[in-house]
């Protein structure tokens, strides 16, 4: 690499410009599927993070050695397998957290943000450039996660992060922790998102 | 360095040589993390059997009773559980297909007489915040103390005796469903139960 890539502007794109969830709108499947309270969304996010950290790594590594007519089933391995070793290690150390996460874990390998960073960044930039990005990319989809899940959990369970704030038998707009409510959710926050972040630059 | 070619023989190679890796390091996490993963379920059944059972000082899991049923695909487990010698109760564990995204496993605990004692879920994969709300102490309580041949445990809706969990009818219906299977169970054991000494 000739020119040296600005390591700071590389870690706040993730946040801000190219945030994965309210700009690029990648990896729509989990976001709208566990952020249904703001804790499922944090630990869906933290698990996201992990994975694309260590994809993007291997695949910066190992970048040379692939064809790249296969780079694509490669890198679907390689993500398959942090997916899977993610979902043991869960599986046998935090159960709860496997509980509730359940079926969504296995969903994290078809999960676009992870295979487009490999793609588009960690094929072609050196490791602590990809390394960097994926905690970029990571935090602005943790911080996504748990803006929309805390948001759902507000308005649907009268509730933040399991703590209530309205009494036990309260009426509260249950559409939000239903499906539609994320789409509603999510388009208003990515609305208000782009407003501010349009802006501020 | 260069990139490779994209000739058969490399692809074969690379993919070949990543598959193996990866194979080999998800078996070696496999082996540490097996002995965990089995460990924690048998925790959370016995921990389990503790939540919906009287007191007992028998080990309820080692005589375990496997009763074939026709009502569930799978033979139904039974936990008899004794004090003194004397039959106390025995928790079922009831099943259904009907919940929302398919299995709930929930284990009853039922009185020599029928009552529920208590309940807990074992397995489910319900929505979250709203069919996973079955799990809470609120709706279980309306089971307990509650002998199913004379209350009804469905809910209203069906003409039964429970309130329904806010937007989940359907985790109620297949909850109440299984609850009403782990019962038909149990009655129809009870009398080899109770005859069953330590």
């Amino acid at each position: 690499m000739a020119e040296k890539i600005n390591q700071t502007q590389n870690f706040l794109k993730g946040i801000v410009k190219d945030n994965p969830v309210f700009v690029m709108l990648l990896g729509m499947c989990p976001t709208l599927g566990v952020t249904s309270s703001a804790f499922n969304g944090l630990g869906m996010g933290v698990a996201t993070m992990f994975v694309l950290l260590m994809s993007n790594i291997v695949v910066s590594l190992v970048k040379t050695q692939i064809p790249s007519k296969v780079r694509i089933p490669a890198f679907i391995i390689i993500i398959a397998s942090f997916v899977t070793i993610v979902e043991m290690v869960l599986e046998a150390f935090i159960p709860f957290l496997y509980e509730q996460l359940g079926i969504f874990i296995p969903l994290i390998v078809v999960n676009c943000l992870i295979l487009g960073r490999a793609e588009a960044y960690a094929s072609k930039n050196n490791i602590l450039s990809s390394i960097i990005d994926a905690l970029g990319m990571g935090l602005g989809f943790v911080i996504a996660l748990t803006a929309l899940g805390a948001i759902r959990e507000i308005l649907g369970s009268g509730s933040i992060f399991e703590f209530k704030f309205v009494p036990e038998d309260a009426n509260t707009f249950i559409l939000f922790i239903l499906p539609p409510g994320a789409f509603i959710a999510l388009a208003y926050l990515t609305v208000l998102f782009n407003k501010i972040s349009i802006k501020t630059t | 360095m260069k990139k490779k070619k994209d000739t058969f023989i490399n692809m074969v190679v690379s993919l070949f040589a990543i598959t193996i890796i990866a194979g080999f390091s998800l078996g070696f996490v496999n082996e540490l993390t097996v002995g965990p993963i089995e460990k924690g379920k048998i925790e959370r059944k016995v921990n389990a059997l503790k939540q919906v059972l009287p007191e007992f000082d028998n080990n309820p899991v080692e005589e375990v009773q496997l009763i074939s049923s026709e009502i569930a695909k799978d033979s139904v487990e039974v936990y008899p559980a004794f004090k003194d010698n004397e039959f106390v109760g025995a928790a079922v564990i009831g099943s259904t297909e009907k919940g929302f995204s398919g299995l709930i496993k929930i284990m009853v605990g039922f009185k020599p007489d029928g009552t529920i004692q208590n309940i807990e879920v074992l397995e489910q994969k319900e929505t979250p915040g709203l069919g996973t709300k079955m799990k809470d102490d609120k709706f279980i309580a309306q089971y307990r103390g509650k002998n199913p041949s004379t209350f009804n445990v469905m809910p209203t809706k069906d003409q039964g005796d429970i309130d329904a969990l806010t937007g989940a009818t359907i985790t109620t219906r297949a909850f109440g469903e299984a609850v009403q299977m782990a019962y038909d169970e149990f009655m129809k054991n009870n009398s080899s139960l109770t005859t069953l000494k330590n």
